[in-house]
């Protein structure tokens, strides 16, 4: 600095020289500085463009294949519930249907009987004779009239004729009840029919019910076949519904996998010894952990077996025979560990006591060795969650499935989100270069305004003289 | 993508790999017996019964006791290298504490305090076992008086070991004159440090939380 300042006696005129030749040099080469400034601001804008079209494409091959996961996944879905749907009809159909014909006969026979009953009960039974009045009426005019011998023959008459009306009535009465009789017979054949139809009412209707779930399952289906954007949204939106509802099942899993972890890692100390290590982590620790993983895995086998799960598809392929085995296979592990666990955890309360016991007698707390009345319940109810948990845990296999198959989805999505906004980001720094270019040219010329003002005067001048010239001419 | 995988699995496995330092504790408490001090040993029951209460599987522990000639395995009460399992241990420490128990019942008192012989033992002891941790306890009044023909005039080799002394209760002639009890901790703290020992006195057996 002192050498710049010193290049003349009097620093300021110095100074003055400098900025002067300074400016010069950079009037001087200004139209090289812009082409340079704008082409380097060129070059980053249309990097950044190429760039972000670049991430553009990967985003749209991103949606496409996001598109193509998502309805594969979906339809594959709704494959399995169509398919459901028709095993329930089959198997509601193939019920009915194999009854049909014990239906049709019980039917038939009941109307049968219905019919005979009805018939027998059409016979009406004879009436008493109506001219009885007629005949009373007679006998009562010997009474009347003096006429002693035509009475003693009308009586006789009329006692032969109550007589007669005394069996006709008896025999209305029978016949009477015989019709109630069999009507009453009707009665339960009735009720079957009824329940009969009832029944096959249900079943129709059951039919029709299911008929129009997979009708409505049918045009979703199709819907995904022709990827049609409904039914992608609907997809996409239920697979985020599915992936949180796992994870937060999942996570449920895994506390009840850590208490696992608790109950029995204490006692596998005992097993293992207590000290040694594997890595940073206790041997004990790792076998506890392990013995859950692997349970966890039986779990996750025997799902697959019970075909309730698909995410090993060797599994669901295998033969139906050596699934049933491999069911009753993984079943017995799954018991033996589970009631191993059991056999830990009351191991690890036997400890516990034995450790407190210990601890007491150190502290010289003779009378605290005592054990609890009630500690079995304790006991108890570890050995019941050593034995329990197992089994619950096997069941994580489900919320597993729906949590892996929703994940692609959701990863994909996120990944969409990533690649638009990183285009977003490039587009706009493409700009922002671009404009800087411009800003940079403004600022390279502010320390110039003395010679660039001095030029803009001057051209004004040449034009205004070549303006004269022409008007003079 | 590979290159991720391949650093993934040598960080794996350097964090398998078996570290071979012992994080094992070994403790070596000796009991002075000389004297008046007999009197104390109650008090030095309860600091076993800590100790062991500290100790977990793998430890060591031994218990000798301070007498005319310490330098000897004869003159150990109880020892004890807890094993791996956790019953066992626990097996182990009530076993300890009931020999401590029967050997304060039936204490004699010894006429000489043999200290350096007693601290030679327990520097074998220590040694021989092999533990990542070595601690020596002196439950005494640091007050060493030899049988004549006793050679203690020798440096003992305490690099890594921790020396405590506890309870180191002030003699009548201290009373007189404080100074031979500052003289003597001062000796003591002398002796150990000169040999690459950690040296530290707990007069208050209420705070023996910074025990081990």
């Amino acid at each position: 600095m002192s050498f710049m300042l010193g290049i003349t006696p009097w620093p300021v005129l110095s100074a003055t020289l400098w900025i002067i030749l300074i400016v010069a040099a950079l009037y001087l080469i200004r139209g090289t500085a812009h082409k340079t400034i704008q082409a380097a601001a060129n070059g980053l804008h249309r990097s950044f463009k190429i760039a972000s079209k670049a991430v553009t494409r990967s985003e749209k091959n991103l949606a496409v294949r996001n598109r193509d996961v998502l309805l594969a996944a979906g339809r594959e879905a709704k494959e399995r519930i169509i398919e459901r749907e028709f095993d329930r009809i089959n198997e509601t159909v193939r019920k009915d249907l194999a009854n049909y014909s014990a239906l049709h006969r019980s039917l038939s026979e009941s109307i049968g009987r219905i019919e005979k009953d009805h018939q027998e009960a059409v016979d009406v039974p004879p009436d008493p004779p109506g001219w009885v009045k007629a005949v009373e009426a007679v006998a009562e005019m010997d009474a009347k009239e003096g006429r002693a011998h035509i009475g003693s023959i009308l009586s006789d008459i009329h006692k032969s004729l109550i007589k007669a009306h005394k069996e006709a009535m008896g025999a209305y009465h029978v016949a009477s009840a015989k019709r109630h009789k069999l009507l009453r017979h009707m009665r339960p054949d009735w009720r079957k029919i009824q329940q009969t139809l009832a029944a096959v009412g249900k079943n129709v209707d059951s039919l029709l019910s299911r008929s129009v779930t997979i009708d409505r399952h049918m045009q979703e289906y199709e819907d995904i076949v022709h990827g049609q954007d409904r039914a992608v949204s609907v997809l996409s939106s239920s697979s985020l519904v599915n992936f949180f509802v796992s994870a937060f099942v999942l996570c449920i899993a895994i506390g009840g996998a850590t208490i696992n972890f608790s109950l029995i890692a204490r006692p596998m100390a005992e097993m293992v010894g207590g000290t040694s290590l594997l890595g940073n982590f206790r041997t004990a620790d790792i076998a506890a952990l392990v013995i859950i993983l692997v349970e966890i895995s039986m779990g996750l086998f025997l799902m697959e077996s019970l075909r309730i799960t698909r995410l090993f598809p060797v599994i669901g392929a295998l033969p139906d025979k050596t699934r049933v085995r491999m069911i009753w296979i993984t079943f017995s592990i799954l018991f033996l560990l589970a009631s191993v666990e059991a056999g830990l955890a009351y191991m690890r309360e036997v400890l516990l006591h034995d450790e407190l016991a210990t601890s007491a007698l150190l502290r010289g707390e003779m009378g605290a060795t005592a054990t609890g009345e009630y500690m079995w319940i304790t006991t108890a109810a570890q050995m019941g969650m050593g034995f329990i948990l197992p089994f619950a845990l096997t069941f994580v296999a489900i919320p597993l499935e729906t949590f892996v198959h929703s994940l692609r989805t959701v990863v994909g999505l996120i990944g969409l989100s990533f690649l638009r906004a990183l285009s977003l980001v490039l587009r706009l720094l493409g700009n922002v270069f671009l404009y800087l270019g411009v800003l940079l040219k403004q600022l390279y010329d502010i320390p110039l305004f003395v010679p660039l003002w001095l030029e803009e005067r001057m051209a004004s001048r040449a034009n205004d003289d070549a303006l004269m010239g022409r008007v003079g001419q | 993508m590979k290159k991720s995988i391949l650093i993934a699995l040598c960080g794996l496995l350097a964090s398998c790999s078996t570290d071979t330092t012992p994080r094992n504790k070994g403790v070596y408490m000796l009991l002075d017996t000389s004297g008046t001090y007999a009197e104390e040993l109650t008090k030095a029951e309860q600091i076993i019964r800590f100790t062991l209460s500290r100790l977990d599987a793998t430890d060591s522990f031994a218990v000798a006791r301070i007498d005319t000639g310490s330098f000897s395995e004869k003159d150990i009460v109880a020892k004890a290298s807890f094993d791996d399992r956790p019953s066992a241990v626990n097996r182990q420490k009530r076993l300890f504490a009931q020999q401590v128990s029967d050997f304060v019942e039936s204490a004699d008192p010894s006429p000489y305090t043999d200290i350096t012989g007693g601290l030679l033992q327990a520097v074998e002891f220590l040694n021989e076992k092999g533990t990542g941790i070595k601690t020596i306890l002196i439950f005494s009044d640091l007050k060493e008086d030899l049988e004549a023909g006793y050679i203690r005039d020798i440096d003992v080799e305490l690099e890594g070991f921790e020396v405590i002394a506890l309870n180191v209760t002030k003699l009548r002639s201290d009373n007189i004159d404080p100074r031979e009890y500052l003289g003597r901790l001062e000796e003591w703290q002398g002796r150990v440090e000169k040999t690459g020992g950690e040296w530290r006195v707990i007069n208050d057996l209420d705070g023996l939380e910074n025990l081990l």
